[in-house]
């Protein structure tokens, strides 16, 4: 089991109800973060359109996660 | 130089700060608040903004735009917040030597800035909705699953 902080932004926000929290889950890689939190929050969001960060840097899905990092989940972006 | 800031853009101190005396020629881009979306009339928008991830992968943008086209300046100002129609919500000015690659240049910036950079945009309708719009260009831009 790895400690994940995860922070959630805008529509990800409203649907969790919070911007972050700490989850404890078997997970190797940012995908599985994002299907746990998926499932726990009955978002219906794939991950197509989304983009990852860990730590505060940019990553993709495969990219590993190891305990004690902080996942943020960007749903799709709208700049501009 | 890219920024996030929650107030009014003034689009004419920008472009002063751009002022280089070997450039001929400047091009900049404004993205206002818009009235409508999809058949939507959208009173007014929302965006939210990751800071740092903004200003790192906006950094990257403007680097790459330099390798590509050679601008002298280049600065991009994103608003976040609440914004009323026709607000100016994201700004972005190059300077260059002569007038191709400042166009060619802003028109990257703000191509890549759409769909790279951790900014949602909400929009407030009259109808009392409200709702996030997504990117039209994620999948032709390859980012799709």
């Amino acid at each position: 089991m790895k400690v994940i902080t995860v922070r959630y932004f805008a529509m990800f926000r409203e649907h969790a109800g919070v911007a972050e929290e700490t989850v404890s889950l078997d997970a190797t890689t940012a995908k599985d973060v994002f299907e746990f939190t998926r499932e726990r929050h009955g978002s219906a969001e794939p991950n197509g359109h989304c983009k990852v960060a860990i730590n505060d840097h940019m990553a993709d899905w495969d990219s590993p996660v190891n305990d004690g990092d902080t996942v943020l989940l960007f749903p799709p972006v709208a700049g501009g | 130089m890219i920024e996030v800031t929650g107030s009014a853009l003034d689009t004419a101190d920008l472009q002063r700060s751009l002022a280089n005396p070997a450039a001929g020629g400047y091009c900049a881009f404004e993205g206002w608040v818009r009235n409508e979306n999809e058949g939507q009339v959208v009173e007014r928008l929302e965006y939210e903004a990751y800071e740092p991830l903004v200003i790192a992968e906006g950094q990257k943008v403007l680097a790459e735009a330099k390798e590509r086209f050679g601008y002298l300046e280049a600065r991009c100002v994103h608003r976040v917040g609440l914004l009323e129609l026709g607000e100016c919500a994201v700004w972005i000015g190059v300077a260059s030597a002569h007038r191709d690659e400042a166009f060619k240049a802003c028109r990257y910036i703000i191509d890549e800035i759409k769909v790279r950079l951790p900014i949602w945009k909400k929009e407030h309708y009259a109808n009392g909705d409200s709702g996030w719009v997504n990117c039209e260009r994620c999948a032709a831009h390859g980012i799709a699953d």
